[in-house]
């Protein structure tokens, strides 16, 4: 084993996702505390001229592999590849994003390995000459420590936990050739929503609506979310009614989101709809009922008609805007 | 179409989960236990699935004995026969010591489908369904939101941050559930009553031949757990008209939490 670190980065047309920056800046502090290298793994269909940019988030080296076939994530895939670089480069920790990509790949990783795996961490730490990284299960209800017997340790950061950083490295681009036979996996299409939406995983604000919107109409939500550039979530009572898709829900049977604002719009505040966002920074609550629990746990409320309140608080925010 | 369902019982969304004494555990004395919320979703899938095609469907779990209620709650949704493997070796397992079992004790069944939840809501580890697929060498699809089989293949729509992709691959294939999936049915009366006569097999480590603890050593350890920081009610806005509120907040959002 070495005392090197190895990120798989995230690549997807045309972009690296943010928290592969994050991955990589964390990676990188970790390298230094090992005395070791980052080494990052980019995989795609031509990601060259890209992928030389995680020199300026701290690489060392940055490993290219490409291949037509890896345009579109599949585990079949990727798994072979980095199952391959990891043996050969035999780094003492792997990073991924916590993406729906990273966390399919860690497993299937660890698994082939047969190494280590923490999941959807929000915190590494150095401590008695080991890192320890930091995992919320139960819905977010309970923090785990977690470490690692045997290597590679093999760890996939929540987006948003993690601050990016750059700092330029040498990045030496080196391409790992890559070959597949007798594949049993195909990736025959990939639809992307339409276009132009932040991903709620991913967005520094999320503007959600529950049970208090009373129908399909989030469009007050929409234009404050828009303004703020940021994505729209849902609870599970606004999914289940059907008003949004099941992508846009929020709790502990959908999506965790750790934003900087989280603003709840006519949201009770379940228990499972808090275990999805209350690692957000800020949490705004606007609803109705003054007894909602959602209170009890918001940085800032207001006892008030969704309705009235969010566009006059979406025309406060564009006049800070336009000043 | 014989499809084995991977389940697990987990403690209820709505539990208050406190901390055990030893610092790195929960207490489960009062928890009310169910079926993992994405192996419902699952179980639900197989249903459907034998309902089309025919075949049998069986649920697998590793767990405590206590667990077999909750392979009899699938039973009573319909499915045919359960394998519990309830040993006190499998309870300090890590991912991939679970999957080790599970993978083990299908080995000894004939399937053409793994189904799975995505993820257990206790552990959260995304890495059972994963794993179980490496150990049988059978492709792994995750986040399925919409299936189909035909001629020995199967289409999954996996849900990706945005949009979906659409994976073909041949049977057998391990895939595991994504919310939107399908609605789960509960368990009827006659569903119950049939239930009791229900065949469920349990298993200890030695049965299925893992005779060596040290193979399920656990490589993530946990080493302690903790309630995460209580967030505090914070400023409740007042103001003459809801405009002076809504003037408040993103006064408050800029210059105190400085984030807008």
């Amino acid at each position: 084993m070495s005392q090197n670190i190895l990120v798989v980065a995230e690549y997807v047309d045309g972009f690296f996702r943010k928290v592969s920056f994050e991955a990589v800046s964390m990676a990188r502090q970790m390298a230094d505390l090992l005395g070791g290298k980052l080494v990052v793994l980019v995989l795609g269909e031509s990601v060259e001229d890209s992928a030389k940019y995680m020199a300026k988030y701290g690489a060392d080296r940055i490993i290219v592999a490409e291949h037509v076939i890896l345009k579109d994530y599949l585990t079949e895939t990727y798994t072979s590849v980095a199952d391959e670089v990891v043996r050969k480069e035999s780094p003492a920790f792997v990073l991924l994003g916590a993406t729906t990509q990273g966390k399919d790949l860690a497993a299937s990783l660890s698994a082939r390995l047969y190494a280590p795996l923490a999941t959807d961490c929000v915190d590494i730490r150095f401590e008695n000459e080991r890192f320890t990284a930091t995992r919320p299960v139960y819905g977010g209800k309970v923090l785990s420590d977690v470490i690692f017997e045997g290597s590679p340790g093999i760890i996939t950061v929540r987006p948003n936990a993690f601050a990016a950083k750059t700092i330029t490295c040498p990045g030496l681009l080196e391409k790992y050739p890559v070959r597949f036979e007798n594949l049993r996996t195909a990736c025959l299409k990939r639809q992307m929503d339409e276009g132009g939406r932040v991903e709620l995983t991913e967005a520094e604000v999320v503007v959600s609506g529950g049970r208090g919107m009373g129908g399909k109409d989030f469009s007050v939500i929409e234009n404050l979310a828009s303004l703020l550039n940021g994505a729209v979530g849902a609870s599970r009572s606004a999914v289940d009614e059907g008003w949004r898709p099941v992508s846009d829900q929020v709790g502990q049977t959908g999506k965790i989101v750790s934003p900087n604002l989280y603003i709840a719009c006519g949201i009770s505040g379940a228990i499972q709809h808090f275990a999805g966002m209350q690692t957000s920074k800020v949490i705004v609550a606007i609803n109705k009922d003054s007894e909602a629990p959602i209170f009890s746990r918001a940085d800032y409320g207001i006892v008030g008609n969704l309705f009235e309140i969010l566009p006059l608080v979406t025309e406060e925010v564009r006049k800070l805007k336009n000043a | 179409m014989d499809i084995i369902v991977l389940l697990k019982q987990v403690p209820a969304t709505e539990s208050i989960i406190q901390i055990a004494g030893d610092g790195r555990s929960v207490r489960t004395d009062d928890v009310n236990w169910v079926i993992n919320p994405y192996d419902e979703f699952a179980v639900e899938e197989a249903l459907r699935i034998r309902e089309k095609q025919g075949g049998t469907v069986t649920i697998v779990s590793a767990g405590t004995p206590k667990a077999s209620e909750s392979i009899r709650t699938a039973l009573a949704m319909g499915a045919d026969r359960g394998v519990l493997v309830t040993d006190p070796g499998v309870y300090s397992c890590d991912g991939l010591g679970t999957a080790k079992i599970l993978s083990t004790a299908i080995k000894t069944i004939s399937f053409d489908l793994v189904i799975a939840g995505q993820r257990a809501v206790d552990d959260e580890n995304f890495l059972v369904g994963a794993a179980v697929a490496e150990f049988l060498d059978i492709p792994f699809v995750s986040l399925v939101t919409k299936q189909e089989i035909a001629d020995g293949k199967i289409q999954c729509h996996r849900s990706i941050e945005g949009g979906t992709s659409v994976i073909e691959a041949p049977l057998p294939v391990l895939f595991t559930t994504q919310r939107g999936l399908n609605e789960p049915r509960y368990a009827s009366l006659p569903g119950v009553m049939k239930a009791k006569k229900k065949p469920i097999d349990t298993k200890t480590l030695a049965d299925l031949g893992i005779n060596d603890p040290a193979v399920l050593k656990p490589l993530s350890r946990v080493i302690a757990m903790r309630p995460p920081e209580k967030r505090k009610a914070g400023k409740l806005i007042d103001g003459p008209t809801p405009g002076a509120k809504a003037a408040e907040l993103v006064r408050l959002l800029h210059e105190e939490a400085k984030i807008i």
